[in-house]
């Protein structure tokens, strides 16, 4: 069984990102990029199928400018059997969800996974709309926000984190799946799989070769800091706080 | 004036509350229908139709819909977006399963958790964990939306009369199958829309030390979350997770204890209106956001908390 895993070069969970003065966006230069944290989650439920002996093949898939390679390169050195590169202007804006889609659904068409992992949501645009969208177009069935994934007799079962808890599907393969974080812990790539890696197949295809129409529909107007909040003030003790809180926050 | 639907959340019995957010949200865009998608779903269909302001209910009843899995309600919203210009539906885990499958098949890019409507083609929206307020204009000829509740207020549960009508809708494909639900038992209010919140995080140390929260909730009939190291860690259910991919809560008071305030975590509480935050590490970075800060041992400071409430 193939399994296509997308992932995602995003600024690294531990930036706290700088919102540009004029309101033209996030500051990314020199800023650390690492693999969006779902998709690695991703990655590695893909690895653990292979180990398994459920999974053949990964096909890590990702999508921006030369940066990417680097992304990928982590990919194939966590377990990915190859990599796709789908190259894009280094000045482009990110693709938006629906064109991510649109693409990794022609890569699937290429190369017939039964199964594609991804993360539920990237950590910079907050979207998690990708693996629902990939879905729609292939027909397929979703499994989103998965804490736990078997693979057995042509079906996947899945479990999702939901508002009230947990919820089980049963999904015919071919299907989607989403990860949450409960799903596995992510492993690191060790020094002689980084090695390895660089003598794994690497494919670079250019985006417009595709012949996908993945012009924006959305224009970002401005990109603004939140309101920041007045600071705050340090109580002694638990009968300060709590008659504070009656008394001027007015709250209990 | 813009035609709006909005997806009810329900479990077949019971409103979810976040839908009359949406509700008001959906208002400030134009007329607003709602269509409740189920199975022996009336009680909720006749909760819908005394919400203000809501002109029609729509109803697909009928097996296969019981379970609001995507594959099988996100033809029925497709099947009525051409009589609409907006649809949009709560950024729960309900909405934000089923509404980018609703937007691919429209061949429509969705705004995801919107905090603000600006215009009718027009939204504010959050992106890295909150740090950043993006204003973003669509050029899609009818939007698909999911909302942030905590940004709009509670539409009247009374006060409407609307019409309800049956849509036709198709069996539903077989691609998926429900199992089971395990839910977390609790009668305590629900997180997302309750008005008092306390947290719990990797500090707290154990499942067991959990009740030195419950017992402060009790007193202030509140709400338990937790942050994502009290989840990972098994001391906390998944879906008491607040943070920027869990639930989002803006309480009237967001009590804190021994959360060190990873971004993560801040995302999904920094608009509460009063928070508090106990921890025993003065350099915390949830002092940073906190109204009121108390440095001191959690293990101490709850129960003679819990004794201050009961007075």
């Amino acid at each position: 069984m193939k399994v296509l895993v997308a992932v995602k070069r995003v600024v690294d969970f531990n930036v706290k990102i700088r919102v540009r003065s004029d309101g033209s966006g996030v500051d990314t230069s020199g800023v650390k990029m690492s693999m969006n944290p779902y998709d690695e989650i991703a990655l590695e439920e893909a690895v653990r199928l292979v180990e398994a002996g459920i999974a053949s093949e990964i096909i890590a898939v990702s999508i921006g400018p030369q940066g990417c390679k680097d992304t990928l390169r982590t990919a194939l050195a966590i377990g990915a059997s190859r990599a796709i590169h789908i190259v894009m202007d280094e000045m482009a804006n990110p693709l938006e969800p629906l064109s991510v889609a649109k693409v990794l659904k022609a890569i699937s068409e290429r190369e017939r996974p039964e199964l594609i992992l991804l993360g539920k949501q990237a950590i910079d645009d907050d979207a998690n709309q990708t693996a629902q969208m990939v879905a729609a177009l292939l027909g397929w069935g979703q499994g989103t926000f998965a804490s736990n994934l078997e693979i057995k007799d042509g079906t996947a079962t899945v479990v999702r984190e939901v508002d009230g808890g947990l919820e089980t599907l049963k999904l015919k393969l071919p299907c989607v799946i989403s990860t949450d974080l409960r799903l596995n812990e992510p492993r690191y790539a060790s020094l002689p799989n980084i090695m390895k890696a660089k003598r794994k197949p690497f494919e670079t295809i250019a985006l417009e070769d595709l012949g996908i129409d993945t012009r924006p529909r959305l224009t970002v107007l401005s990109t603004d800091e939140p309101d920041i909040r007045p600071v705050g003030k340090i109580v002694n003790s638990v009968q300060d706080l709590v008659h504070k809180l009656k008394t001027e926050a007015k709250v209990i | 004036m813009m035609r709006t639907l909005v997806l009810v959340d329900h479990d077949n019995q019971n409103l979810g509350l976040q839908t009359l957010n949406t509700i008001t949200c959906a208002k400030a865009l134009g007329t607003v229908d709602v269509l409740v998608a189920g199975e022996n779903c009336q009680d909720v269909v006749n909760a819908c139709a005394q919400i203000a302001d809501v002109q029609s209910v729509l109803v697909a009843d009928g097996p296969g819909l019981k379970q609001g899995l995507a594959e099988a309600v996100a033809p029925v919203l497709k099947s009525l977006a051409e009589n609409y210009d907006a649809l949009l539906a709560p950024a729960t885990s309900l909405g934000k399963n089923i509404m980018p499958r609703v937007a691919a098949m429209l061949d429509v890019q969705q705004l995801s958790d919107i905090l603000a409507v600006v215009n009718e083609n027009t939204f504010k929206r959050a992106v890295f964990a909150g740090n950043a307020i993006q204003t973003v204009q669509s050029s899609d000829p009818i939007k698909v939306i999911t909302v942030r509740s905590t940004a709009f207020f509670t539409a009247p549960m009374t006060g409407g009369h609307a019409d309800v009508k049956a849509v036709p809708f198709m069996a539903p494909p077989e691609l998926s199958k429900f199992i089971s639900t395990e839910r977390t038992v609790s009668s305590r209010p629900d997180l997302s829309s309750s008005t008092v919140v306390i947290s719990g995080g990797r500090g707290v140390g154990s499942k067991e030390n959990f009740a030195l929260l419950e017992k402060v909730a009790d007193h202030l009939g509140a709400a338990i979350g937790a942050s994502r190291a009290a989840v990972d860690a098994g001391f906390a259910p998944n879906d008491l997770q607040v943070g920027q991919t869990g639930k989002m809560v803006a309480p009237e008071l967001y009590i804190a204890v021994g959360i060190s305030g990873a971004i993560q975590h801040l995302a999904g509480m920094k608009d509460s209106r009063v928070i508090v935050a106990i921890n025993s590490d003065p350099d915390a970075p949830i002092f940073t956001i906190a109204d009121y800060g108390l440095v001191a041992d959690l293990f101490e400071v709850l129960p003679e908390l819990a004794a201050a409430l009961e007075e």
